[in-house]
């Protein structure tokens, strides 16, 4: 019974941040913030950056012990590689990104010049192809490479994703993320909310939910499940499979609003990609 | 061996014989039994119910505990088929369930939900 009330109040509360009014990005993240210091009380503000395992004990010990030796490693060295190489026509992401390698904090942004949101995966792209290479792939292979080496060296910096008040598209593409965030879809008619909010810190079978803020902070994330390095979008696609909803396309419209929105709600805290996660 | 045909042909028609005739009450509770233990299958089945991600019922292994535990489900749901509506679509009752819709989904068929409701209801 006590959890039952337990459980009515949560849901209460998650009906109190969900989406249905039009608030400002600071009040959303207001409330995101609330709403986790009243679920996790004991988890200071600086540690949502380690994801899931801010509030999961078991798994944190058997993650630490995978840090010691961590498998993105090699994925960081190859990635400084295609930093140093030059492209065929002789420039490289040097010239791209002067600021770089540590860039990482400048994405995702709303660029006003072409009114869409601004991923460092597309950047990267965009560099490659305005130099006569092919784009790489969005959520498996060598683009993992350059973002784990751009994710490493912009470590410590923090996140700072603005919603620039002169434009009105870019509160449409935030807007837009997050009607994205709290949708239900899929056979079994999950949000991503139901999970990342109304439910983080339970437990679905065997797979404790966790937090949506500081998801983003440690992308790309070496998975073991993948064997491999894989990108935000990679994960984006999975969460929408595992609900049985048809996936959308990596770097789409739809996954990059997503990402502005809820990258938005981990402001102020520090980067640390790349991520080791079961 | 022709005999023992005989005798083995006389022994499944008594059988049939037998069977046609047993009261109808234990018929049922065969099929009922039967019912529950294709129920419970179902329900604990992670490509179809996979009732144990998110609850704890009967002698399930690991489940989640997104939702209350199922237990004394005959004398709170007096009504079979008020088990059956939650069941069939969680957000009737309430709209933020995450429970999913299994019928209105069509996550499970109708004959796997009259099966799986057997099976909750012995709980
Ligand atoms: C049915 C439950 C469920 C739904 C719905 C769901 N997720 Fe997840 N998600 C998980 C689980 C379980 C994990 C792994 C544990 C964790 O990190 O929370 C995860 C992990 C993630 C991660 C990686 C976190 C990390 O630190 O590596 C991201 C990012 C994410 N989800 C975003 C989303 C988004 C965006 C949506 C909606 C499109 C969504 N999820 C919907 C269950 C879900
Ligand atoms: C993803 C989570 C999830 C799954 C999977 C799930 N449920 Fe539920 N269920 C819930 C939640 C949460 C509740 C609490 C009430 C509500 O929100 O609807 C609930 C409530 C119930 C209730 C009402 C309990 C009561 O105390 O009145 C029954 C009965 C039930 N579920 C049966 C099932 C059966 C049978 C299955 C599998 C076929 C199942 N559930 C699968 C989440 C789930």
């Amino acid at each position: 019974m006590k959890k039952l009330l337990a459980m009515s109040m949560t849901l209460m509360m998650a009906v109190g941040i969900s989406s249905n009014v039009v608030a400002s990005p600071e009040a959303d993240k207001a409330a995101w913030d609330n709403h986790y210091k009243q679920r996790f009380p004991g988890v200071p503000a600086d540690d949502y950056i380690n994801g899931v395992y801010a509030i999961d004990k078991v798994g944190r010990e058997n993650w630490e012990a995978i840090e010691e030796f961590p498998p993105y490693e090699p994925f960081i060295d190859a990635g400084e590689e295609m930093w140093n190489t030059p492209f065929a026509n002789g420039k490289g992401y040097k010239d791209c990104f002067p600021k770089g390698p540590a860039i990482a904090q400048n994405y995702p942004h709303w660029d006003k010049e072409k009114g869409m949101v601004m991923t460092l995966a597309l950047a990267l792209n965009n560099c490659r192809e305005a130099n006569g290479e092919k784009p790489l792939k969005y959520k498996k292979g060598s683009i993992n490479n350059i973002l784990s080496y751009v994710a490493y060296q912009s470590r410590g910096n923090k996140i700072n994703v603005v919603i620039p008040k002169d434009d009105p598209r870019a509160m449409e593409a935030y807007e837009d993320g997050k009607k994205f965030y709290y949708t239900r879809r899929g056979q079994l008619n999950f949000s991503c909310a139901s999970c990342h909010i109304q439910n983080a810190g339970n437990v679905l079978r065997t797979e404790v939910l966790g937090p949506a803020k500081g998801q983003i902070s440690h992308f790309p994330v070496y998975r073991s499940k993948w064997g491999t390095v894989g990108t935000l979008h990679r994960r984006f696609t999975g969460c929408n499979k595992q609900v049985r909803a048809a996936p959308f396309k990596a770097q789409g419209k739809e996954y990059r609003n997503l990402e502005y929105f809820l990258s938005y709600q981990s402001n102020g805290l520090e980067l640390n990609g790349p991520g080791a996660r079961k | 061996m022709k005999r023992k045909y005989l005798v083995g042909a006389a022994g499944v028609l008594a059988a049939v014989i037998t069977g046609a005739i047993v009261a109808p009450q234990a018929v049922l509770a065969a099929k009922g039994a039967s019912m529950v233990e294709e129920g419970k299958k179902i329900a604990f089945d992670r490509k179809k119910g996979n009732c144990l991600a998110c609850h704890m019922m009967g002698d399930g292994a690991s489940p989640g505990n997104i939702a209350p535990p199922l237990l004394a489900m005959k004398s709170r749901y007096p009504d079979k088929a008020k088990l059956r509506a939650q069941i069939w679509d969680a957000t009737t009752a309430n709209p933020d369930s995450t429970m999913p819709p299994f019928g209105k989904h069509n996550i499970l068929s109708a004959s796997e939900l009259d099966k799986i409701v057997e099976y909750v209801w012995t709980l």
